[in-house]
């Protein structure tokens, strides 16, 4: 710190920053303390904030009615199939281009980066009528497929700039020592990178999680995920605030804590290394 | 064996040719020095010989096979980088081990052959070790020593020592010529200090933007230089250069004498100047003299009681037998 | 810097990922590209032939086009209006010495990982419901008749409801943007007897400007592609259908194909208009 503050102004700050915190955080603590009431507690007037019967019927009865643990797990799978199988797919590539740069490295980069870009909608009814002749529509598969599709260029990119960060003369090592390609990338380079390419994963579950384009519009009742199964709740007669609010909380809980862990790689990975 | 034969090899990285065609020719336990200023092509050369660089014509053959295309791996010969290139997530064993896991040897002979190289390199008590734990000297010896489990036939050296500190520069220095008095296996060792490869080489190859300006044995160099530029680089201080009337004298476009062989005296001698810097080493005195009317600064060097001051007038006498003559393009004159 | 082993094991490594994403970029660029210039009902006869530009001239001239690129329009520029503006004092405030740092952040940022139909049904239900809704509750608080946010105010409620997903995301990235600004530049400034509003609008904020060119956008691109905010919460109506909404309708809902692809070309000219200036800053980036 290059100079001491006055503790009232620190105070203050402080004050400042947690009220707007708090303010940008209560719907999701509101959810939260929601899905702990009774329904008729959950639309009580004047609301109740704290002081409720505290209960854990609401999970019960979301897992019980809508088999929650279903949907769970298609975005379980999906999820972290898109991105196992986006990696695996990513790394021959961004250590072709981090290792191996050529004049078109930066033109085949910029490309992949692009086709994140195409809207969606753009090519709905396409992918749609594919998916039918294929077979692919309501299942896992198509929907990982899909995912991973849309999330490879930034997979590629972000260990691309991790690659980047790495000697080259230490994979130059592992060749004199009469390591193959093989060996290369999956004793050298794969380890070095663990960080890097633990980053990647995070930040694409998280993004595969709640994708809700495609997961809308791709599945049915089979491969649904949590997106799909949250959206569920819109109609009329699913209006029970309590039970929302759990599901709401499960759907959520999981990729709030993983998102927390991943900030930093979130303004890498988002922005395309455009902002350090 | 290590015997490596470069024939009429070039290299071009886009338009700018960085190796002309160049031959050269490396014998079986040798130890060559490839040595230039920064930017000469010594680094480039030593990674086509390595196999890491692609060569664009010509032919490297090791021990008379042709190896132009085979790949680093297989042309059975080891490096050391100047940052080390230690596989950090490994440790030190492993490190070391590295090389033969990839020969697919067996554990226990790996960890036979580890331990005798450690044994030599003193890095016993250090083998469970991270790089990242080491100081400078012991990583660089982690480096070689996963360099001479390999048994290659020839050892690459790119410029390993100029990440250390000068104390340890010396002792490493020591530590890699016994390393090859030992093995007598071929090492090819680039540097851009001159004094790296007086000390070690057996065979200097002194190169500038590509070509080889010279290669000879460390004495022939400094004795018999075939350039300028070669003179100029090996040897320290610097030989001075004389151009004009002085030169003429001796039928050459110009003249060089090294420090050591110009004596200083108070009143005799056929040069005359004023002392500007002196260097007291102790055992030596190098005295920079100016307002002689040859050059810029004459650099000489004295006995370490020697005691003129700055602004001391005083006279200087060449030893006539070693100075050496070059023509207008820079060759030496026999 | 590389031997020919090495370059076209790199071309073969790379192969994979190429052809993927060309073929995911070609064939259904190309098939929606075909699908525009047909009469191309699946419900009602299927391929009725070639109609040229007929499909491009309708979607332009119908009577729901004009409207969705007005609320497109306000959509995108409302929701990077507040976030950007709020962003920037945001971080700011976040990059102030403070007690209890890290919480703060993590309590900002906390509403990007939530999945759009949660925030979206989140927002409809218990806030925005005009009957059970916090704002109801808080406007009868005040003696006030409850608003019925999104049928009478739609467009503001979704402009509420994404400014709120997408405020982390501007927070965070103008923040470390912020934080990499030298602060003996400001100490310099304040040196000089620079005020602190000026200090603010000479040297933070066009220290800032980029940061905030490339938060627009990366926003613009993903703004334009809204669907879930929309689908759980009005399904378009109320005047909240947006461009990508209209063309979604078109395709799935009134399964009118032809019409839909030639808005689904328009949506994609128009992504790739925002993505040209997007890519610019990204590759300059890549050469330093």
């Amino acid at each position: 710190m290059a100079r001491a503050v006055t503790t009232r102004r620190k105070a203050f700050n402080t004050l400042l920053a947690w009220s707007i915190g708090l303010l940008i955080f209560f719907p999701i603590l509101w959810t939260i303390l929601t899905s702990f009431k009774t329904e008729a507690q959950a639309i009580s007037d004047p609301p109740l904030f704290l002081f409720f019967d505290w209960t854990l019927e609401n999970y019960a009865v979301v897992q019980e009615r809508s088999d929650y643990t279903r949907f769970l797990w298609n975005s379980i799978i999906i999820a972290g199939g898109s991105t196992v199988l986006g990696i695996l797919i990513a790394v021959p590539a961004a250590w072709s281009m981090a290792f191996v740069p050529s004049k078109r490295t930066k033109d085949i980069l910029l490309w992949m980066l692009s086709t994140k870009m195409l809207p969606a909608v753009g090519v709905l009814y396409p992918i749609y009528i594919l998916f039918i002749e294929l077979g692919l529509l309501d299942t896992r598969l198509g929907l990982t497929i899909v995912l991973m599709l849309i999330n490879l260029p930034i997979i590629v990119w972000m260990l691309y700039t991790y690659f980047k960060e790495i000697p080259g003369e230490i994979l130059e090592a592992a060749r004199m020592d009469g390591a193959g390609l093989k060996e290369e990338i999956l004793f050298i380079l794969t380890p070095m990178a663990i960080p890097g390419i633990a980053s990647t994963f995070l930040l694409n579950i998280i993004l595969a999680w709640n994708e809700a384009f495609w997961t809308l519009n791709l599945t049915a009742a089979k491969a649904a995920p949590l997106t799909a199964f949250i959206a569920s709740y819109s109609s009329p007669e699913g209006l029970f605030y309590a039970k929302l609010s759990a599901a709401a909380t499960m759907a959520i809980a999981p990729i709030l804590i993983l998102g927390w862990f991943s900030q930093k790689q979130l303004v890498r990975g988002l922005t395309f290394g455009a902002v350090k | 064996m290590g015997q490596i034969t470069l024939n009429q090899i070039t290299k071009r990285f886009g338009d700018v040719e960085v190796i002309p065609p160049l031959d050269l020719e490396i014998n079986d336990g040798e130890f060559v020095v490839f040595v230039g200023p920064s930017g000469c092509g010594k680094s480039t050369l030593l990674r086509l010989i390595a196999g890491l660089e692609d060569v664009t014509s010509g032919v490297i053959s090791i021990d008379g096979q042709d190896a132009t295309t085979v790949p680093p791996a297989k042309r059975g010969l080891a490096m050391v980088f100047q940052s080390y290139a230690l596989y950090p997530h490994m440790s030190v064993r492993k490190n070391i081990a590295f090389p033969l896991r990839m020969a697919g040897l067996d554990k226990a002979e790996q960890d036979r052959k580890v331990d005798q190289a450690a044994a030599v390199l003193n890095l016993t008590d250090y083998l469970d070790r991270r790089p990242g734990q080491l100081s400078g000297g012991q990583r660089q010896r982690v480096a070689i020593g996963r360099a001479i489990v390999r048994e290659p036939s020839a050892f690459l050296f790119d410029e390993p020592l100029s990440n250390l500190d000068a104390a340890l520069r010396v002792g490493m220095r020591l530590e890699i010529s016994e390393l090859h008095e030992r093995l007598k296996t071929t090492m090819i060792y680039v540097t851009h200090d001159q004094v790296e490869a007086m000390t070690m080489a057996d065979k200097i190859v002194v190169l500038r933007a590509g070509n080889i300006e010279q290669v000879g044995s460390p004495l022939e160099l400094y004795k018999n230089p075939r350039n300028r530029f070669v003179a100029g680089f090996i040897g320290s201080p610097k030989m001075n250069f004389i151009e004009g009337a002085e030169a003429q004298k001796h039928g050459a476009h110009a003249i060089g004498i090294r420090p050591e062989h110009i004596e200083v005296s108070e009143t005799d001698g056929p040069w005359s100047g004023v002392v500007g810097v002196s260097e007291h080493l102790g055992s030596d005195t190098f005295f920079h003299v100016h307002e002689t009317g040859l050059a810029d600064t004459i650099t000489v060097r004295a006995g370490g009681e020697v005691g003129f001051r700055h602004g001391d007038r005083i006279h200087m006498t060449p030893r006539e037998d070693v100075i050496h003559k070059f023509n207008e393009n820079g060759l030496r004159i026999s | 810097m590389a031997t020919q082993h090495s370059r076209s094991a790199a071309r073969i490594m790379m192969a994979p990922a190429v052809i993927l994403l060309l073929g995911w970029m070609l064939v259904p660029l190309t098939m929606t590209l075909y699908f525009s210039f047909k009469k191309y009902l699946p419900l009602r006869g299927g391929d009725l032939g070639w109609v040229g530009f007929d499909n491009y001239v309708r979607f332009v001239s119908s009577s729901t086009f004009w409207p969705s690129v007005q609320t497109t329009l306000i959509i995108v520029g409302g929701v990077l209006l507040i976030t950007v503006i709020l962003g920037v004092l945001l971080a700011i405030l976040l990059d102030q010495p403070m007690w209890g740092q890290g919480v703060v952040r993590i309590l900002v940022i906390a509403p990007f990982f939530v999945m759009p139909t949660v925030s979206a049904l989140v927002w409809k239900n218990m806030f925005m419901d005009p009957v059970n809704g916090l704002f109801a509750h808080l406007w009868q608080a005040f003696g006030a008749q409850p608003v019925e946010w999104l049928s009478n105010a739609s467009l503001f409620s979704i402009i509420l409801i994404v400014s709120w997903q997408w405020l982390p995301f501007a927070t965070l990235i103008l923040l470390t943007a912020i934080q990499s600004l030298d602060s003996e530049q400001l100490e310099a400034a304040e040196m000089d007897g620079a005020p602190p509003l000026s200090r603010f609008a000479h040297i933070i904020l066009p220290h800032l400007a980029r940061a905030i060119t490339i938060v627009v956008l990366i926003q613009t691109i993903f703004l334009l592609a809204i669907f879930a905010e929309i689908f759980v919460t009005t399904g378009g109506s109320f005047g909240t259908r947006t461009l990508t909404y209209l063309i979604y309708q078109r395709v799935l809902e009134s399964q009118n194909v032809g019409l839909g692809s030639a808005g689904g070309v328009y949506a994609i000219i128009l992504a790739n208009i925002v993505a040209i200036f997007l890519m610019r800053i990204v590759g300059k980036n890549l050469d330093a």
